[in-house]
């Protein structure tokens, strides 16, 4: 086949393929799904944050209409069913293993937070299954329960689980302890901020659910979930929960409505409902109501802290010292533990040079739902306290905030950059997005703007967030020593067929970020064939060879570059056909636009030809190449990538009401080489309006002893569109050196910049009432409150 | 006991025997495999579930099936026949979605917005969208999509 030779389809934005299905109804979400013969699951859950079993019946719930079954946790326990596994282990400063307490699928005797799983009925509708469920009877004792992250080291706290003291999970450090205080002991100025990190809830727009089902034929078991995983979901439930070996579980997460990391995690419910089918050999469904979402779904962030920066005369920066909390909740979900540390504190050098820095960092259980990663995990977090305190120290030294950033900029000849916090930065240039972004956000008509505001009574502000994050957590081994349970390649497989169109498999997970466009324009440029040759596939344990998921933007870092692994391999054999049929030393054989080519002449097979010689090899060097074309790489990549950009919002509050506005905000970042201009413009602004919302709206509330507050819409504030500006967004790219395609991921920058540029705005306007810092969320109310409670002192100025 | 409820699904007249609770959206989905009326919520928030009742954007999860008795009901599947509606091409034009979740219910409110108002301006188009939650876009290229989508439909109206 010949085909034309295409366009430069890297840098296009070639409109996604996925979006006819998806805006005609066809997609085919987990929900979607219904096997013959499904009954219904629906989980009874518990009310209170902490109570023991005194007893539980479910007589009279099995005798209801439509009932198949009703198990509870004893039953699950008797038929050897295992804990939902962690995936990361922290060691403590001492050395001693983090607390591990078991996660069972439904509790067996005690429940620790609101939403625990206590006993699942199945029936033939969902409606019966509901209505059996009130029918089961426990006696509870409430027992003593405390949700506040600050308080949980208290000694006074109630207990969450015995084996862990003070309600401590790990108590962990990192940088250098003695150099930090030698640096403090010759500070010119400290400046030094307490905060906290706002508990969020993630909220995709589709529900979690989960389809099981068992062929006593085959004994194959198959889950349809809503997972950014579906390996990992296999091999963690599987090999800890269920004892099915990989070859009987086949996992499928087909498409998935938004994950923003709460999809990354083995759930109980996953195990419920693949382990009932087997039990009463009929298909189980579950699909979470909103409700049990905001209930059961892992929460992100949630840490309070306290931290220091040392400054010399000329506001550089000497050292920094940060102590922090960081919540569990009451179990650790799957990737829980690695969050506040290594996604955390490892970034807390930022886009600066301070030579010295130590962190603390306690973990502690609460009788809330586990926490994990959301969107940016651990890195917005890193990124809320040092460019909040960056600000406090402008203010200290009697500094812009832009000029103490360039004062302690990592300069753009630095790169590599060694951190004192482990980690190796390859490449960036701070000072040059900085500038674009000062432009593009006409930084120097702010003051006429601000003065325009104050006719009309309102207060306007400017804030800057300069940060940088680390994506595709690696090499493996790396991960490995630092206490992950898995490793952290991706697999790619280029799939050549007879005719020449290709399939590839990829181990990553698209939900909602656009793989089968962008990877299929990577394969298509690199392949020299049409973008409609390929196809790409993903989600499937039965059809992809493994992978370890999406999540950390890891997507095309690490994903992309396996496939670009998988399709030199293709290359390699195809010049060895190449070679052979025109008869021509493998050596001067040429790959370029589609051709395989004998250097220096026109002679030239096209890669249809060579497909199709490949799969009908009659001519064809079968003593040294097997015939077919289809390889598969494993790539397990050198380094994180660092993705790194400047964001500078500008906010208009009202002061009669607390009302604050976005009325500008502007996003360069530096994302690395760009596959396709218009997704990654659409993954910054759908984070950053994730940023805005953890700034100025979202948060998750629990009354004292764990009531969750915030339980629906109603109550949790999502981003609606009339809550958010259009944004500026560009880029300014330095390639990462160490992938083939260049690429750093934009997934989460857009979580990860914006909130300390909303709050620094914030803080900029109501600088005239005399406030330093706000904690999230910059709500009306919260405003109008700091407002009020500031107006005499500032009558008085 | 049960109900028999019939109406005009997508220009296709149906019946079904459902219960005094079903709601519209659960015979959409689960009786008449319809399945790209989505649910995210349980509060009548997110607006995932907007079909057209009537000519008139409706949040089908707050509609029992029995109410719709009669009702000329349009869901996404039934927008347009092999090609796309001005309107989902214009969300495909300005990737004005991305997991695809919300984007059914974005659509139809989308469709009756324009209905009311033709050429709705940004804040108007972002006032009408309050009843539809999406947590992927952040909006900026869904409020770009309906004034493309509202720009198409006067073209062709």
């Amino acid at each position: 086949m010949d085909q034309p030779v295409p366009p430069s389809l890297i840098g296009a934005s070639v409109r996604r393929r996925e979006d006819q299905r998806f805006l005609t109804g066809l997609g085919n979400y987990t929900d979607d799904f219904n096997r013959h013969g499904q009954t219904h699951a629906y989980i009874l859950r518990s009310a209170h944050p902490h109570a023991l079993i005194k007893s539980i019946s479910t007589v009279a719930a099995k005798k209801a209409p439509g009932v198949v079954a009703v198990f509870t946790g004893a039953d699950m326990a008797a038929a050897g069913v295992g804990s939902l596994p962690c995936g990361w282990q922290i060691h403590s400063k001492d050395g001693s293993p983090m607390v591990e307490p078991g996660h069972p699928p439904l509790v067996v005797d005690r429940v620790r937070h609101v939403g625990d799983n206590v006993a699942v009925v199945l029936a033939e509708t969902l409606s019966q299954a509901k209505d059996a469920a009130e029918l089961i009877e426990v006696e509870w004792q409430t027992l003593p329960s405390l949700s506040s992250t600050a308080d949980a080291i208290k000694p006074t706290a109630p207990q969450v689980w015995e084996q862990a003291p003070g309600n401590l999970c790990y108590d962990w450090h990192i940088g250098e302890k003695e150099a930090v205080d030698a640096a403090f002991a010759k500070a010119h100025k400290v400046a030094k901020i307490d905060l906290v990190n706002n508990r969020l809830i993630p909220n995709a727009m589709e529900p979690r659910a989960a389809l099981g089902d068992y062929d006593r034929g085959t004994g194959e078991h198959t889950l349809i979930t809503t997972s950014q995983n579906p390996h990992v979901i296999r091999l963690l439930m599987g090999a800890y929960v269920l004892q099915v070996p990989e070859s009987k579980l086949r996992v499928i997460a087909p498409d998935v409505g938004g994950g923003f990391g709460s999809k990354i995690y083995h759930y109980a419910e996953e195990a419920i409902v693949t382990w009932a089918a087997k039990q009463i050999g009929r298909p189980v469904k579950w699909t979470a109501e909103r409700t049990e979402s905001f209930m059961t779904d892992a929460h992100g962030r949630d840490h309070v802290s306290h931290a220091e920066m040392a400054l010399d005369e000329q506001g550089h920066f000497l050292a920094l010292r940060v102590a922090t909390i960081a919540n569990m909740g009451a179990y650790l979900s799957t990737f829980a533990p690695a969050i506040p540390t290594y996604l955390y504190a490892t970034l807390l050098a930022g886009v600066y040079k301070t030579p010295v820095i130590y962190a603390e960092v306690k973990a502690v259980f609460t009788h809330t739902t586990p926490v994990d990663a959301y969107r940016g995990a651990g890195r917005p977090e890193a990124t809320f306290l040092l460019e909040r305190l960056v600000d406090i120290a402008a203010d200290v030294m009697g500094l812009t905030p832009s000029e103490i950033r360039k004062r302690n900029f990592i300069p753009a000849d630095a790169f590599p950059y060694q951190t004192p916090v482990a980690l190796q930065y390859d490449s960036g240039d701070y000072q040059g997005s900085l500038a674009q972004a000062e432009t593009a956000a006409d930084v120097a008509g702010f003051a006429a703007r601000k003065a325009e505001s104050a006719k009309h009574g309102k207060l306007r502000g400017l804030g800057y967030s300069t940060y940088v994050e680390a994506c595709g957590i690696a090499p493996s081994a790396v991960a490995g020593a630092l206490g992950a349970r898995a490793g952290l390649y991706e697999v790619g497989t280029i799939r050549v067929h007879p005719t020449g169109t290709v399939t590839v498999l990829t181990g990553a997970h698209s939900h909602g970020q656009g793989h089968e466009t962008t990877f299929a324009q990577v394969v298509a440029q690199s392949l020299g064939i049409g973008i409609e040759q390929v196809e790409i596939v993903h989600g499937d344990t039965g059809q992809v060879p493994f992978g370890m998921g999406t999540y950390g933007s890891r997507s095309l870092a690490v994903g992309g570059s396996a496939i670009m692994k998988a399709i030199d391999k293709i290359v390699a054999k195809g010049k060895k056909i190449a070679a052979h049929l025109l008869e021509a030393a493998e050596a001067d054989i040429e790959f370029q636009d589609g051709k395989f080519s004998v250097a220096g002449t026109d002679r030239a097979k096209t890669f249809g030809e060579i497909a199709l010689a490949a799969y009908v090899p009659h001519n064809y060097p079968i003593e040294t190449v097997e015939p077919g074309l289809d390889e598969t790489a494993f790539y397990d990549p050198k380094n994180f990538t660092f993705p790194a950009g400047v964001h500078i919002c500008e906010v208009e509050i009202d002061p009669e009401t607390g009302v604050t506005r976005v009325e500008k905000f502007t996003v360069v970042d530096d994302v690395g080489r760009v596959i396709n201009p218009m997704i990654v413009d659409g993954q910054v602004h759908g984070g950053v309006a994730q940023g805005i919302g953890q700034a100025l709206m979202e948060n998750c509330v629990y009354d004292e002893v764990g009531q969750l507050l915030s339980g629906s819409f109603m109550d949790y504030c999502m981003p609606r569109a009339d809550d958010l500006p259009n944004f500026g967004v560009s880029q300014h790219t330095t390639l990462c050196t160490h992938n083939p395609l260049g690429v750093k991921g934009c997934g989460e920058v857009g979580a990860i910049g914006s909130p300390p540029a909303v709050i620094n705005a914030v803080v900029d306007a109501l600088k005239p009432y005399g406030i330093k810092h706000f904690n999230m969320p910059a709500s009306p109310q919260r405003v109008w409150q700091a407002i009020n409670a500031h107006s005499p002192r500032m009558a008085a100025e | 006991m049960t109900a028999s409820v019939s109406m005009t699904v997508n220009g296709r007249p149906v019946s079904a025997e459902v219960e005094p609770r079903t709601l519209l959206v659960q015979l959409l989905r689960e009786q008449l495999s319809l399945t790209g009326t989505h649910v995210g919520c349980d509060t009548s928030q997110c607006g995932a579930c907007v079909v057209h009742v009537d000519g008139v954007s409706v949040k089908s999860c707050t509609v029992l099936a029995v109410q719709a008795y009669g009702a000329q009901i349009t869901t996404i599947e039934g927008l347009a026949n092999g090609t796309l509606h001005p309107m989902q091409e214009a969300f495909r034009d300005n990737h004005g979605l991305q997991c695809g979740f919300c984007t059914p219910g974005m659509v139809m409110s989308a469709i009756d917005l324009v209905k009311h108002n033709p050429d709705p301006s940004e804040t108007e188009i972002r006032e009408w969208l309050e009843g539809n939650i999406c947590r992927c876009t952040g909006y900026h290229n869904i409020v770009k999509s309906i004034k493309a989508g509202a720009a198409a439909m006067r073209k062709g109206a």
